[in-house]
């Protein structure tokens, strides 16, 4: 099923509460857990309505203690259960990452295969919410760096949904970003009574081009597609391509898109130096070298801590305007 | 003696499960003994951490657990795994990296999980296996079984703070914890008391949770303090902290051989003072428990177990090399 271009349309914080909700009541096993997120729904309301519908030991407001939750997420995930901890800030994985990169992603392969981790961990990235610098990075390269776990970086409602229906039924501990500005966009999303989940390593082509690819992230995708609209008129026909999730990587696709373009831009809201785009320019570079007509573009956050002031931090994200104007120089025109 | 046997709510053991705590605390400390020198002769490679010295403490906590009980142990885990009903060939297979042990090889010997028998698996980050056991107690709470579940950790690990985050959510929960400190009075290298401040104690009843301190090297007194928070653990009275005071012979591992920061008198007065094992035959035998000759015979079928523990080691193949690759990721 590919993503409707009509119908209901629900925002990005919808599609996600849809997601536990019906898993919930699929999967007696699946509990919610992490600060705020029963009566108060969460800070962003992903949760709002869930304590009523599965009470309150399904629906478990913790303490603040990100290390704890996500450690004793991974604890019941052990032992029969699929929790989805909520780390409200994606930058609090910075308390979380021992959990996470020493023990979650660890455990199936240190036990030779006899404990499974069924554990999603939700957290947020993104700037551009003058969060300043501990409440506004996209922290997802720190995991992804990690054998053992999956990363997944929706991009759209119907995305997200279906995505993170795929997280809670993975066996596998998986990190799901949601990128805290996109969670009031609307897009079309099926009605309930439409089951869909969408299988990870699928890179999703977001619009189809030929003169140049443009890889991103997250909520760089709309931000590609931004600049592919301007593009568009002047005669350059870009692609934009959606890896979905980082581990694992659609590296074919990827690879495929840029051979067909001869040209590549990887956007994504990480930090640039050792980031995503980095691994992604790396996988295009090895493996389309011959096709390519100009070197591989990287955009990522400025390697700078996040500032608060709207000047200092609109200048750390990659936009429309400078996606154009890297694509101008790859192309040539 | 005797009377001290007869005293304490262990009177519920009979002579058979006397007999086989007392065998095996020796199997651990055989273990432990042969797995050293196995090491010395470069056959085990890696890291390992001897718990001789400490086995009354796995097994007696470990006596007072059912089959579908958790525990999680820690870097110096042999004893936890025996005690809890490891095979000691599976054992030996994983600490010369084999394909038959507990972990095909991949973990070694501070990561052997046995989840037949409710072994989480041993951990090497120090205090990291708490917040894991205390999630399988919140499962056990959600799945609504009666189970319970051990973390063992030792006093290097009071000073994480992940104990407090833990303890803390296992007390306003009412989980079915336990919390096991092998406190054997030195973190690595460090003597505890330079490293930790107060009352140990005080950092479980604090937060209100059920909180004693034991003598870790008598192996009655764990069993004792144990099944007491197991039945609270059941009956739904929540969490307890253990603090089992006990002593390490060895060095903190294999490189630690001439361990300056503490003192030799200190060493021998525990190995011949207070030696768990000693103390436990003495008492079996003054109580009439076991005859001498009977005690022979656990030795001899402790020997030939570890014998066969290796030869079943030595014999297992190493891990085909396409293993590498397997396991990275559940289907």
């Amino acid at each position: 099923m590919s993503t409707p271009t009509e119908g209901r349309e629900i925002t990005f914080a919808q599609a996600i509460n849809e997601a536990m909700h019906e898993e919930m009541q699929r999967d007696p096993s699946v509990f919610v857990l992490g600060e705020d997120v029963a009566a108060a729904g969460g800070v962003y309301k992903l949760t709002r309505g869930l304590l009523d519908a599965f009470g309150p030991e399904r629906v478990r407001d913790t303490p603040i203690s990100e290390a704890g939750i996500t450690g004793l997420a991974l604890g019941a995930a052990m032992t029969g259960m699929r929790p989805i901890a909520e780390i409200m800030f994606g930058d609090f994985l910075g308390l979380v990452m021992d959990q996470i990169a020493n023990q979650a992603a660890k455990v199936h392969y240190m036990s030779g295969g006899t404990f499974n981790v069924p554990l999603v961990i939700r957290t947020t990235m993104g700037a551009g919410r003058r969060a300043a610098a501990q409440h506004s990075q996209s922290l997802c390269a720190w995991v992804a760096h990690i054998p053992g776990l999956k990363v997944v970086l929706p991009s759209t409602p119907y995305d997200a949904k279906g995505l993170l229906k795929t997280a809670i039924r993975d066996n596998n501990p998986v990190i799901f970003f949601e990128d805290k500005m996109m969670y009031q966009k609307k897009g079309f999303v099926p009605d309930p009574s439409v089951e869909y989940a969408i299988p990870f390593g699928k890179a999703d082509v977001k619009r189809t081009g030929t003169d140049i690819t443009i890889i991103a992230t997250s909520s760089m995708v709309q931000v590609a597609l931004d600049a592919a609209e301007e593009l568009a008129r002047e005669g350059i026909d870009a692609e934009v391509i959606d890896p979905q999730t980082l581990t694992p990587l659609d590296e074919a696709s990827l690879i495929d898109s840029v051979k067909k373009t001869s040209r590549c831009i990887v956007v994504d809201e990480g930090y640039q130096r050792f980031g995503a785009t980095a691994e992604i320019a790396a996988v295009i570079g090895e493996n389309a070298f011959y096709h390519l007509d100009a070197p591989v573009h990287r955009m990522g956050a400025m390697d700078v801590p996040i500032p608060f002031s709207p000047i200092l931090e609109d200048q750390t994200i990659p936009n429309p305007t400078a996606v154009i104007k890297a694509a101008h120089t790859l192309v040539g025109r | 003696m005797s009377q001290e046997i007869m005293a304490a709510p262990s009177t519920t053991l009979n002579k058979d499960r006397l007999l086989e705590l007392y065998s095996r605390m020796l199997t651990i400390r055989e273990f432990e003994e042969k797995a050293q020198d196995l090491y010395s002769r470069t056959l085990i490679p890696g890291l390992l951490h001897s718990s001789v010295g400490q086995e009354a403490v796995a097994v007696g906590v470990c006596a007072a657990l059912r089959d579908d009980d958790y525990i999680a142990s820690t870097h110096r885990g042999h004893g936890h795994c025996i005690a809890k009903g490891a095979d000691i060939g599976r054992m030996f297979a994983e600490l010369f990296g084999k394909a038959e042990g507990y972990c095909r090889g991949k973990g070694g010997s501070m990561h052997i999980a046995n989840q037949a028998v409710g072994n989480l698996g041993a951990n090497a980050i120090v205090g990291g296996n708490i917040p894991i056991v205390t999630g399988a107690a919140l499962s056990a709470k959600m799945r609504a079984t009666d189970q319970v579940a051990v973390s063992f950790f030792g006093d290097g690990a009071l000073n994480q703070g992940i104990l407090l985050e833990s303890m803390n959510m296992a007390a306003i929960w009412s989980l079915p914890v336990i919390y096991a400190c092998e406190n054997n009075h030195y973190g690595e290298y460090t003597p505890m008391e330079l490293v930790t401040a107060g009352d140990i104690k005080q950092r479980g009843t604090s937060l209100g949770i059920a909180s004693e301190v034991v003598d870790g090297n008598d192996v009655l007194e764990v069993y004792r303090a144990t099944m007491e928070a197991v039945d609270r653990g059941r009956r739904g009275g929540g969490p307890t902290f253990l603090i089992f005071n006990t002593y390490r012979y060895y060095g903190h591992g294999m490189s630690d051989r001439d361990r300056p920061y503490r003192s030799r008198d200190e060493e021998k007065e525990w190995r011949e003072s207070r030696d768990p094992l000693d103390r436990f035959a003495a008492r079996l035998i003054d109580a009439g428990h076991m005859t001498p000759s009977e005690k022979d015979r656990i030795h001899t079928d402790v020997t030939g177990l570890i014998t066969r523990g290796v030869e079943f080691g030595t014999r297992s193949p190493f891990p085909d090399p396409d293993e590498v690759l397997k396991h990275v990721y559940a289907d």
